[in-house]
């Protein structure tokens, strides 16, 4: 809740300035600006690159903040660490009451330090002083009966902590952190947690960077980088490929074949709405983890998809064209090369993009599955290890790979058809 | 000639339509909308057979779309994926023409339709007029014994489209080439057609044939001056009460 309060501030507080300073530089001059009415007009609205650098920024800056980053300028506060201490009274069988201090050092998490320097001990009573040592974020029981005299006795009790009274179940809020005595009657410290997250949970980024560098320097669990993202975008590129090869000329003979349309309508209508990871199950049931069953997998993923595609291509096209051919003296196959298939490209690429994004999608979690190299099973492994770094980075890794084939797929479409739209 | 629709409709789309054609002859066919106008043409262009009667041209019988009926359509029938060279020369080339042979036949015919310099642009950047003449030249190209056009001027606009008529007009004198002309236009059926059957629905039948003396006049002068001429002014208010009295009998009948 506080994050996404921040968010909105910072989104809000980024339009005002960007407002306010876009008004007093002079304003670039294009037809846009003379239009009065903008508001519903789809193409005066076009997106506002500052806005988008300030959005990726202040995601880094919020991830930095909330994980102590060095790369952020600012940072919520931390957990607590160093040295702190509280006095605890106790009754022991004999009703005298004494008291005496717990001291304390929290460390950061896999840094384990010396124990805390102990005072001279209080000797005067039976309570004697403890001694603890925590690391940030967790919290730790301690027995200070252990070393007090008479802490064995049955009605030995702790009744006060820095002067405060406390009964079983209940806490006290000491310096730096907060006291709670069990059922039982024992003591537990938690130091204060402060506002950032654990590392387990959420690492800063130059851990996930860190990562990156090392990962693809020496490999993970001696696989390395290339291997793990090269195999799936090998397994990608092969099942979209073996989709395409038999999807397309499909989808054509149902565009252009009665016998055809009616024999693969069912099918096709049937096994399009089934998401492929639905298959998983059955597709390493029968061809089992490895390679055949992922390419299986991802073949199945793609064919339907281009098989549609390639058959809207043909049902699309504008009768005067098919009229406009034949009548030029065109064969069948030359309407097929010439005039069906050409004009069948720009679908065909739109097919293609989508079939390309499922397909990534669809490996990556057939990885999690079973794998032994690939982007997947990267992740997978790490978070089996609790290495939310890797899993962090692979995710990232993942995701701009996905955002790549588009990319890739959007300039081969631009360049290969670029009719597209203009007709 | 008869066509019925196969859809249990008792309305036939045309019934005993007969015509002949003199080769070089420009026809001119106007008629309100399901008169069956495009259904003739599709007939005769052989996309669609008739369910009585047949087309002949050259002494055989029409059955299918072939190289000797160039086609031109309203819109959208040119090749977006070829540029402007090779929509025209697409018919030669589909016969196996040497694009040797082909380039020079294409270079005149953008001479003709006066699109020099184009020929290497796509056919999305042209305007509209530009695109039909694309669409003539590519007919052109094939040497076609009959052009059929399908309201080729249909999508333009009024300037476009008086200069596309001089031009059809210009291509017709020049190549000699028999034409026939749909069209919704009273004024484009009068000034174009050297014949004009007017068309009437329910069922479809050519209902007043006319010969007309505007297209002749109209080669080598501005087509504006054949507009004011007192002659032309009342076959086009006679035309034009026919067609709407045809107009009041289908709006009476559906009501």
């Amino acid at each position: 809740m506080l994050i996404l309060a921040i968010y909105i501030s910072i989104f809000l507080l980024a339009y005002f300035i960007y407002q306010t300073v876009a008004r007093h530089r002079h304003a670039k001059q294009d037809y846009n600006q003379r239009k009065t009415v903008t508001f519903g007009d789809e193409s005066a609205v076009s997106p506002n690159r500052a806005a988008s650098v300030i959005s990726i920024m202040t995601l880094f800056l919020i991830w930095g903040a909330f994980t102590g980053s060095k790369f952020s300028p600012v940072h919520v506060p931390g957990p607590f660490i160093g040295d702190t201490s509280f006095s605890y009274t106790a009754i022991n069988a004999q009703h005298q009451t004494d008291h005496a201090s717990v001291y304390i050092r929290v460390f950061p998490i896999g840094e384990k330090t010396g124990k805390p320097p102990v005072s001279t001990r209080d000797q005067t009573g039976f309570a004697n002083d403890d001694v603890l040592h925590v690391a940030a974020w967790r919290s730790k029981l301690i027995r200070v009966q252990k070393n007090d005299t008479g802490g064995k006795e049955k009605t030995y009790r702790v009744v006060r902590i820095n002067g405060q009274t406390i009964t079983p179940q209940q806490s006290v809020i000491v310096a730096n952190g907060v006291v709670s005595m069990t059922k039982k009657g024992s003591l537990s410290f938690t130091p204060d947690k402060g506002w950032q997250m654990e590392p387990i949970w959420l690492p800063p980024p130059e851990a996930v960077l860190s990562r990156l560098i090392e990962i693809a320097r020496d490999g993970y669990q001696n696989v390395t980088l290339l291997e793990n993202v090269g195999w799936s975008l090998l397994r990608v590129i092969v099942g979209f490929l073996l989709g395409s090869l038999v999807g397309i000329p499909l989808g054509y003979a149902m565009g252009l074949n009665n016998w055809f349309r009616g024999w693969f309508d069912p099918i096709v209508e049937f096994m399009r709405p089934i998401p492929p990871l639905a298959l998983i199950p059955l597709v390493i049931i029968w061809f089992g983890i490895w390679e055949t069953g992922k390419i299986s997998l991802l073949f199945l993923a793609a064919l339907w998809i281009m098989t549609i595609a390639a058959r809207a291509g043909v049902s699309g096209i504008n009768i005067a064209k098919v009229h406009a051919a034949y009548s030029l003296g065109a064969s069948k196959r030359q309407l097929l090369t010439h005039v069906i298939i050409p004009n069948s490209l720009p679908e065909i690429f739109t097919g293609a993009r989508v079939a390309m994004g499922v397909c990534w999608g669809t490996v990556v979690a057939a990885e999690l599955v079973a794998a032994e190299k690939g982007a997947g099973k990267m992740i997978i492994a790490a978070s089996k290890f609790q290495q939310t770094d890797v899993v962090i980075m692979g995710i990232i890794l993942i995701g701009l790979i996905g955002y790549g084939i588009d990319i890739l797929m959007r300039k081969a479409e631009n360049t290969l058809v670029p009719w597209k739209g203009k007709a | 000639m008869t066509f019925k629709l196969p859809d249990g409709n008792d309305v036939d789309a045309l019934k005993n339509v007969s015509i002949d054609l003199r080769k070089g002859e420009l026809l001119s066919i106007l008629g309100p909308s399901g008169c069956g106008k495009s259904t003739l043409l599709n007939i005769v262009a052989g996309f669609l057979t008739p369910t009585d009667g047949q087309v002949m041209l050259n002494g055989h019988q029409v059955t299918g779309p072939g190289a000797e009926r160039g086609m031109v359509f309203q819109q959208g029938a040119l090749f977006e994926w070829m540029n402007v060279r090779k929509n025209i020369g697409f018919g030669p080339a589909m016969q196996g023409m040497a694009e040797t042979q082909i380039r020079p036949r294409v270079d005149a015919l953008l001479e003709t339709v006066g699109l020099n310099g184009f020929a290497n642009k796509a056919v999305y950047e042209l305007s509209g007029g530009m695109q039909q003449r694309v669409a003539l030249a590519r007919c052109l190209a094939n040497d076609p014994d009959v052009i059929l056009m399908d309201e080729p001027l249909g999508a333009l606009d009024a300037l476009t489209r008086e200069k596309m008529q001089s031009l059809i007009l210009k291509l017709w004198k020049e190549t000699g080439k028999t034409i026939i002309l749909i069209t919704h236009s009273v004024e484009e059926a009068l000034l174009l057609g050297e014949r004009l059957l007017v068309m009437a629905p329910r069922p479809g039948h050519i209902h007043r044939e006319y010969q007309l003396p505007f297209a002749d006049m109209a080669v080598d002068t501005d087509l504006r001056n054949i507009k004011k001429h007192p002659d032309f002014n009342q076959r086009r208010e006679e035309i034009l009460s026919m067609i709407w009295e045809m107009e009041e009998d289908i709006m009476g009948m559906k009501a």
